[in-house]
């Protein structure tokens, strides 16, 4: 403030600057002026975050480019070039892996991803209990995935009294086996991880919902458009930006998909759910001749190159579309 | 979904929606809603809302309770009828005492109330040196933290696992909650979000308070602490659900079942012990987060629905 009216001032009566105000004095540069002015103080408060994120998360993410180059027992290491990747690319199981991944991420995206948002459309448009509809909503998201499946692998139980059938028995449906089949494992699993996830979509298309300006609408129906037309040509368009977040994220979330197959079918039967992420496991965790953390390393360099390409994309996205 | 950064915005009912629907109004205009076949519409709505959701959501929750206290027979030969043969109350005890879900739930806790406190003091601090202190090094600190959200927690897997397990300098982490606690604190997300809540703050509070001569300590418990209260209760969610929700990490670091969490026990709950008290140990393990959810319903779905949005 003083400073502005100072300019504001100047022009009518110039005044030598330097001289009015006492020389300042000179920053004291030494270590003792450092602390004085609250230096140290503010390396205090960022001690804990420098610590954590050095120690957990820059140092295994050097240690892991280092890794993936190497042999080890977690002993002694050995520089073995390039094969950890060659063992990975070469292994026959990488292939369904991979297929399998994709072919969960596909079917997620047609199961799950449409619904939240026909679900978000419908639930802001009913004016009363929409708080009580959001929470019921909200409500598997909050179940612990770990629950959550060991309660759905009963539910999938393949006798003609397991929970599943006996609903389809309702409807005159013959039993399923379920996740005990090769074929119908895998949308099992996902049907289950949709379960899971939908409600969190459906809260965040809700939110975004409430940032789409009325007037758009009130445009529209001056130009004569149905309800369909509004949804079409104003609802969906408005929302595209945190459409593509969405999908970007999912996209993210299933190219890691563990649990679900990790305690649903152990990868089983015969492949059939065996996803990326479990095999790094199996390299580094279930390996009776000890593990191969350098294989394992490698397919995850590999995954996380793609996956950050994923996320930055979605940081740009994010950068571009927040701008309301 | 974690990556999500949310931008805070106060949202709820608002007084005046239902005094003034053109402020607040939707994709359905007042002309639409007093049409006919558009309340049909509504009426349809709502009862396919209500009870497909009540359904799908509360619906396998419900079960879980029903079967919690039914017998295995019940529940393997007739899984929808309530309790033919009587309620088994002693599936809960039998859970709690023989099966010890009562030690590892006690573990579930105090895994969650450190991740809770270790979390919100890396998140605060952090955010607080980065938004509010601003020291010359503050860009690169920042940097360095925004560029692990682009590193999948996958890649870490391994390399993390041993640096927990053999560290460079100090005792092994291996079954101990610091194991758990320390890793889970490097969360850039956490400090983002709170970083952009104090990026908020009104900055001639911390100019007025530093010409009377407070201190970054004092400024920090007596002004920022007292005035994040809604970002500390949305990260403390974040921090406690996550935590609750986790599983391949506490599996890989405390191999021992002694010091296990819940959670990490089911899966071998559920291949020892009988059907029936499987179940009651499911549902005891849903307690914690279901009844957090209901008592902080709007600290949740605040924390859910923030946008999905970054600000660059």
């Amino acid at each position: 403030m003083t400073a502005l009216d100072e300019r504001r001032a100047s022009p009518q009566r110039p005044r030598p600057r330097p001289a009015a105000v006492p020389a300042p004095r000179r920053r004291d540069r030494s270590l003792r002026g450092w602390v004085r002015r609250g230096g140290l103080v503010t390396l205090l408060f960022a001690a804990p975050m420098i610590f954590v994120f050095t120690v957990y998360s820059w140092w295994p993410i050097l240690q892991s480019l280092w890794m993936s180059f190497q042999k080890t027992n977690l002993i002694t290491y050995q520089f073995v070039g390039l094969d950890n990747f060659v063992n990975v690319l070469t292994d026959p199981v990488l292939g369904r892996a991979v297929v399998n991944t994709l072919y969960f991420a596909l079917l997620a995206l047609i199961f799950g991803f449409p619904l939240p948002i026909f679900m978000a459309v419908l639930m802001s448009e009913v004016k009363r209990l929409k708080g009580f509809y959001s929470a019921l909503a909200y409500l598997p998201v909050v179940v612990p995935p770990v629950v959550a499946i060991l309660l759905w692998q009963f539910f999938y139980k393949a006798s003609p009294t397991g929970v599943f059938n006996t609903v389809l028995g309702w409807v005159g449906i013959p039993p399923q086996p379920w996740i005990q089949d090769a074929v119908q494992a895998m949308p099992s699993l996902v049907l289950e991880a949709t379960w899971a996830g939908a409600g969190g979509s459906i809260i965040i298309y809700l939110a975004a919902l409430l940032s789409v300006p009325p007037e758009l609408y009130d445009a529209a129906e001056v130009d004569g458009a149905s309800i369909w037309h509004k949804i079409w040509h104003v609802t969906l368009p408005q929302l595209r930006g945190v459409i593509f977040i969405m999908l970007i994220l999912q996209v993210i979330a299933t190219a890691q998909v563990f649990l679900e197959p990790f305690l649903f079918t152990g990868g089983g039967p015969n492949n059939s759910t065996v996803t990326v992420l479990l095999l790094i496991y199996r390299y580094a965790f279930e390996n009776s001749l000890g593990g191969k953390y350098g294989e394992a390393t490698a397919l995850s360099v590999m995954l996380a190159l793609f996956l950050a390409a994923a996320s930055f994309l979605y940081f740009k996205a994010t950068q571009k579309w927040s701008t309301d | 979904m974690s990556t999500t950064l949310k931008v805070p915005r106060p949202r709820g009912r608002r007084p005046a929606e239902s005094r003034e629907p053109d402020v607040e109004r939707g994709i359905l205009s007042l002309h639409d809603r007093r049409r006919r076949p558009v309340r049909a519409g509504q009426v349809a709505s709502h009862v396919f809302l209500m009870v497909g959701l009540v359904v799908v959501g509360l619906g396998p929750l419900l079960w879980l309770g029903k079967a919690a206290i039914s017998t295995t027979q019940d529940t393997i030969q007739q899984p929808f009828a309530l309790w033919p043969s009587g309620i088994d109350w002693a599936n809960l005890e039998q859970a709690w005492v023989e099966v010890e879900v009562g030690k590892y739930f006690f573990n579930t806790i105090a895994l969650a109330a450190g991740q809770w406190v270790i979390g919100l003091i890396v998140a605060t601090t952090g955010a607080y040196v980065l938004s509010i202190l601003r020291p010359a090094y503050a860009r690169v600190l920042e940097a360095a933290v925004l560029a692990t959200l682009f590193v999948p927690s996958v890649v870490l897997l391994v390399p993390l696992f041993i640096t927990v397990a053999r560290p460079a300098f100090g005792p092994s982490l291996l079954n101990t909650f610091l194991g758990v606690w320390l890793p889970t604190a490097a969360n850039a997300f956490n400090i983002i979000v709170v970083k952009r809540f104090f990026d908020s703050l009104p900055r001639e509070v911390f100019e007025a308070a530093r010409t009377d001569g407070a201190g970054p300590v004092r400024m920090f418990v007596s002004l920022v602490l007292p005035m994040s209260k809604p970002i500390v209760g949305v990260v403390s969610v974040f921090i406690i659900i996550a935590s609750l929700k986790d599983y391949l990490w506490p599996k890989l670091v405390l191999p021992d079942p002694a010091v296990q969490p819940l959670g990490v026990r089911l899966p071998n709950i559920q291949s020892q012990t009988e059907l029936d008290v499987t179940l009651a140990a499911l549902a005891i393990s849903t307690i914690i987060p279901v009844v957090l959810f209901l008592l902080f319903q709007r600290v949740f779905l605040r924390g859910a629905g923030l946008g999905g949005a970054v600000k660059g």
